[in-house]
């Protein structure tokens, strides 16, 4: 008999346990088969067990050899509950059970910092939440039917010039433009956010890009796909779909030498240009993908060999504001001839304001958009001290930004868009209105999307390894377990939920087309809430 | 639901024939106040169109107050009514001291007529913040050939205490624009009261503008002169000075400005790229919600457009001498029984009328 050791590492040390009924259980083995951790394995133990087989009661007592199931106590293996077992049991014999007492936290450093997936588990408070649509028409003036009333659901991506900017002249009474205005596009107001192949397997990826096409051109939908750093395939790229995509530059560049190439080859203009500077789920960080998830094909997009591929956190060569947008979007918007809008994404900071500021005031006009991304937003891999402990919440800092261009006569004129967190809940159209109410001329979301192709991850911790349900995985045998055909048909039935959501929103306080800032829309039962919002306190 | 009205006429009209159009349309809190501007004037201030002319309602102090102020700022005083009124009893009235109607001559070297304007917008806000902040008073306009009455109570009670039904000669005008109601939803404040004016512009409006908000936090920082914000009808009036005024662009631009097209509908059209720009740039100018407006502009003309859902009603009748634009036909009815009715316009969500001083009637839709 061995001597127990204070350091082994027991079950009950690991977040979940597997509960496993071996009554129910006839050992086919499926559930060990599909762990994507190997986490449970298949072991003969030795039994003491009592039986009669005879017609009377003749117990026997014997010792017998007997094949179980059995989680394996190691960090490395740990069960991370995302149920692969529960779903392939044909006998509910085996699920997976949250485990409070475990001790992962303090056994899970042996090599380096915590990595995972995922959003914060810190910081999931829900300030939308605290906030409802409370200006109702009754009376003084009528609600519309959100079904038979028409509805101008729409949303600017572009550098947008005061009126008195506009290179118009009066000729006979009308108005003929002299040169022309910076690139505009009228987009839907949820963004696909950007999640590169890479991060999601490429039969994830498609699904979400097939339902972008879908939601465009049999839905009439402009919803708009950001490519995520990492490229795009260049088949997409020289092809007339290539419109519905905002196409990533990161700090890692990754992917744009294909672009590039591509270029002579387009048959049309992207939707846009995204310059990440930053994520909400990891501030000041960059892109991070695993060795594990370097396969093949993202090599090749990539044009890179086999190794974890840590993104800078910085642009090389930008030291400032100005730089930014003298180096990355002017040379981003020659790169398109000037037809393309650029946007900027910035994770959430208290320094967000000053950012949106200096970029009004860019005498050049050329950044088309900010994105803010805050502490919610999710990612296919970070440290968990980042996930957890850096970021900013994005609902105050989009209302500060729309305050900040309100005090110098700019709102709107570089669109806000909104993410980190919008679809928490699984109502990212209630999210998306009131972040538009605030002043967000759209939203932002990507974890909502994979959710609906069946990632399981949650804020309790549950998976949040991004390479269990065949979605943000590179393993071909994990990579097959989605079905990309019905991922985006939820991906689609989703946004049009979403769709017919947002106009049960906007019939009510009687507006026909979007209430961007249209504060005094909503209410809140927060009064610390209100009072930093600018909204009416309500009880 | 405010009522509204406005009369054009070749010949000058009596204030009585605006109360006349006003108060067939009665209904619920309707006709709890009047307010009116002239324009075009004939009778006591015939000899000085081109004098800016002051209309105010003050307590003695804010009288003097605003007589040191505009002798301080050598605006030299040219004529004046101050109306006697009729102090019968139970009158439904809430009435001020003083009501000043006073013609002034500019000051040396406003010569030219952007100074001239920009004089006349800042001496308002001036006396405006002066009887403001001492609470001695109310200014509503400062314009040439431009009157502006408003009060709290009963129209007929207000007419009978001003002498508006006695149609003695002294207050005639070619254009009038009327409302009769006070602003019963809200805290009820005399600068509530449409129409509203600013710079020869003249709006009222009847509606409501669920994007007051957006308007509002737009224009505050847009002109010096769109303050207050008591009512959302002062958006109406602010986008159209905007549009017309400080951008210089014509009459059309103002309906695309305040009800853009559907993206889908900009898409059909040849002049699409304008279109669209118009709706990005203003964007915040946009109103949302029920409403129909009546505009005076400074060289006289009147229009009329509606939401673009049409959820007012509007209408415009009229015969050789005399246009009328309301609420409700009643009240053309009242005015202009025998005019050819079948020739009454109802606009669309999408039109936009314009009564030019010929009495020409020019309708288009956006």
């Amino acid at each position: 008999m061995e001597a127990v050791k204070t350091q082994d590492i027991g079950v009950n040390d690991l977040p979940w346990k597997i509960e496993h009924n071996p009554e129910r259980c006839t050992m086919c083995g499926s559930c060990v088969a599909s762990c994507t951790f190997k986490s449970i394995k298949v072991e003969v133990q030795r039994k003491s067990v009592t039986v009669s087989e005879a017609n009377l009661p003749e117990p026997v007592h014997q010792q017998i050899a007997m094949p179980v199931i059995k989680q394996v106590a190691s960090i490395e293996n740990a069960c991370r509950g995302c149920g692969m077992c529960e779903k392939i049991c044909p006998n509910n014999a085996i699920r997976p059970v949250r485990n409070p007492d475990n001790r992962r936290n303090l056994l899970s450093r042996d090599h380096g910092p915590i990595k995972r997936g995922g959003r914060t588990n810190l910081n999931a408070q829900r300030t939308l939440d605290k906030i409802i649509v409370g200006r109702i028409s009754q009376m003084t003036d009528p609600s519309l039917d959100s079904i038979r009333h028409t509805f101008d659901i729409r949303s600017p991506l572009g550098r947008i010039l005061s009126a008195k900017e506009l290179p118009f002249q009066m000729e006979d009474g009308k108005l003929i433009a002299t040169k022309k205005n910076p690139p505009v596009r009228w987009i839907y107001p949820l963004i696909f956010s950007d999640m590169s192949i890479g991060a999601l397997s490429t039969r994830a990826w498609e699904a979400v890009a097939m339902a972008a096409a879908y939601l465009n051109e049999k839905c009439s939908l402009p919803v708009r796909m950001s490519s995520g750093e990492g490229g795009m395939p260049v088949k997409l790229l020289e092809s007339d779909y290539l419109k519905y995509f905002i196409i990533q530059i990161a700090s890692g560049h990754f992917g744009w030498n294909r672009i590039i190439k591509s270029m002579p080859k387009m048959k049309t203009d992207p939707a846009g240009v995204l310059i990440k500077i930053g994520q909400g789920a990891k501030p000041g960080d960059g892109g991070l993908l695993q060795a594990e998830k370097v396969a093949p094909h993202v090599q090749a997009i990539r044009g890179v060999p086999k190794a974890t591929l840590s993104s800078p956190p910085n642009h090389q060569g930008l030291y400032s504001i100005e730089e930014s947008v003298q180096k990355m979007h002017l040379s981003m918007n020659a790169a398109f001839g000037f037809r393309v809008p650029v946007a900027i994404k910035c994770a959430a900071s208290s320094t967000s304001v000053s950012v949106y500021n200096n970029l009004l005031r860019d005498p050049y006009k050329i950044c088309g958009g900010f994105f803010i991304d805050g502490i919610q937003g999710g990612t296919g891999a970070a440290n968990e001290i980042s996930l957890d402990h850096t970021g900013h919440p994005v609902v105050s800092k989009i209302r500060d930004c729309y305050n900040a261009a309100v005090e110098q006569n700019a709102q709107g004129q570089i669109p806000l868009y909104g993410g980190g967190g919008i679809g928490l809940t699984g109502n990212a159209a209630a999210d998306a209105f009131k972040m538009i109410c605030l002043g967000a001329n759209g939203v932002f979301c990507g974890k909502i999307l994979i959710q609906l192709l069946g990632c399981v991850g949650n804020e309790q911790g549950r998976c949040n390894a991004c390479n269990t349900t065949g979605i943000c995985t590179q393993n071909p045998r994990l990579v097959k377990r989605l079905d990309v055909d019905k991922g985006a048909q939820k991906i689609v039935d989703y946004v049009l939920a979403f769709d017919a959501e947002l106009r049960k929103l906007m019939a009510p306080i009687g507006n026909s087309s979007l209430p961007v800032g249209r504060s005094d829309a909503l209410v809140s039962t927060d009064k610390a809430i209100a009072d930093k919002l600018g909204i009416q306190y309500v009880c | 639901m405010c009522r509204i009205g406005a009369i054009k006429s070749k010949k000058p009209v009596y204030p009585s024939a605006a109360l006349r159009l006003m108060l067939p349309q009665q209904e619920g809190h309707d006709n709890s106040g009047f307010a009116m501007v002239m324009q075009d004037l004939s009778g006591v201030f015939a000899m000085y169109k081109d004098k800016p002319l002051l209309s105010m309602a003050c307590t003695k102090q804010g009288a003097r107050m605003v007589e040191d102020y505009m002798s301080a700022k050598n605006f030299v005083k040219m004529a004046e009514w101050l109306p006697v009124p009729n102090k019968k009893k139970n009158l439904d009235i809430q009435t001020m001291p003083y009501y000043i109607f006073r013609n002034y001559d500019y000051p040396e070297h406003y010569d030219d007529k952007e100074s001239r304007e920009a004089l006349l917008l800042d001496t308002r806000l001036a006396l405006r913040k002066i009887l403001t902040e001492s609470n001695q008073g109310y200014v509503y306009s400062f314009w040439p050939d431009v009157l502006t009455l408003k009060e709290i109570g009963d129209p007929r009670d207000i007419a009978t205490y001003f002498g508006l039904w006695d149609d003695s000669g002294v207050l005639l005008s070619k254009n009038i624009i009327v409302q009769c109601r006070q602003n019963t939803n809200y805290k009820i404040v005399r600068y509530a009261a449409h129409p509203f004016f600013l710079q020869g512009y003249t709006l009222c409006a009847n509606g409501e503008n669920t994007f007051y908000t957006k308007n509002k936090e737009f224009q505050k920082n847009l002109h010096r002169g769109y303050i207050g914000f008591e009512s959302d009808s002062q958006n109406f009036l602010y986008t159209l000075h905007y549009v017309l005024h400080e951008l210089k662009w014509s009459i059309p631009y103002y309906k695309h400005v305040i009800t853009p097209l559907s993206f889908a509908e900009i898409a059909e059209r040849p002049d699409k790229d304008i279109l669209l720009s118009i709706r990005q740039s203003l964007a915040h100018l946009e109103i949302n919600g029920p409403n129909t407006i009546i505009a005076g502009l400074p060289d006289g003309r009147m229009m009329t457009c509606c939401d673009s859902k049409k959820l007012r009603p509007v209408v415009v009748g009229g015969d050789d001498t005399t246009v009328a634009i309301s609420s409700e036909v009643c009240g053309i009815n009242e005015i202009l029984p025998d005019r050819n009715f079948e020739k009454d316009i109802y606009p669309n969500e999408r039109e936009v009328v314009v009564i030019n001083n010929n009495l020409e009637v020019i309708r288009w839709k956006q």
